[in-house]
């Protein structure tokens, strides 16, 4: 019965930790991307779009901001959707969705990044 | 006999509606309807970035969309919604150390955060129109 020391899911303080450092990370990150996106992007063209990803600090930041972000989402997500969801299959197939949606957007647009840098 | 019947008054769950509305209610519901809301939106970065790399035809109905008064409406609404969910953030990581959580703070630093995602936009519109 060790499992019950650790609580009903036995990850529940990992999660905490994980969403409050990667809360921290989007503190500096979010602001700053917001920012320099609207600057950036004012004129709003496709040119100006790819200057901005062409930046090496822009894109590393951009990509950091994508993996701390679709983290942070996906644990908030989890937990919502353990709060409010009671039918056993919707639950399962909501957080079953929920972990490879982040997953497959941070695949997708990261190597979006490395493309308008690197060339495909 | 007649009292039998009648079961002794228990006290129930609190139900939303007997719940006086007041901020700090409102602050934790916002957090979540904003996180819900970002959740959105970051499936929607993702696809941009995805829609800058594919090229210049493939970007040109994107940028109509974010010229629209439709997409600077959403783009309003998204940098209220962050800007919320991280003032409300940064309060709640304050409470994780125990602070802030005598009523009055907490009422104040929940109108302050709700006060703060409604300027954000107009800071960030006056940034990227006026800034350097």
């Amino acid at each position: 019965m060790t499992s019950h020391s650790r609580g009903a899911a036995r990850e529940g303080s990992g999660h905490f930790i994980a969403q409050r450092f990667t809360a921290l990370a989007l503190l500096l990150l979010g602001p700053w991307f917001v920012i320099a996106a609207a600057v950036s992007l004012r004129g709003g063209g496709y040119t100006s779009a790819i200057d901005f990803l062409s930046h090496p600090v822009n894109a590393v930041a951009t990509i950091l901001l994508l993996v701390f972000g679709l983290y942070h989402m996906q644990l908030g997500m989890q937990e919502v959707v353990l709060d409010y969801i009671a039918k056993p299959t919707t639950k399962v197939l909501l957080l079953v969705l929920n972990a490879l949606v982040p997953l497959a957007l941070g695949a997708g647009a990261i190597f979006a990044v490395l493309a308008v840098n690197f060339g495909v | 006999m007649a009292g039998a019947t009648r079961p002794r008054q228990r006290p129930v769950s609190p139900h939303l509606q007997v719940w006086r509305w007041h901020i700090t209610m409102a602050s934790s519901i916002l957090h979540r309807l904003t996180g819900i809301a970002l959740y959105g939106a970051t499936i929607l970065l993702a696809l941009w970035l995805m829609a800058v790399a594919g090229g210049a035809e493939m970007y040109a109905p994107v940028q109509a969309l974010l010229a629209s008064p439709w997409g600077q409406a959403g783009l309003y609404l998204t940098i209220a919604a962050f800007a919320y969910h991280l003032a409300n953030g940064v309060r709640h990581l304050v409470f994780d150390f125990g602070r802030g959580l005598n009523p009055s703070d907490a009422d104040s630093s929940a109108w302050f955060a709700i006060l703060f995602a409604l300027a954000a936009p107009f800071g960030v519109w006056a940034l990227a129109t006026f800034g350097a």
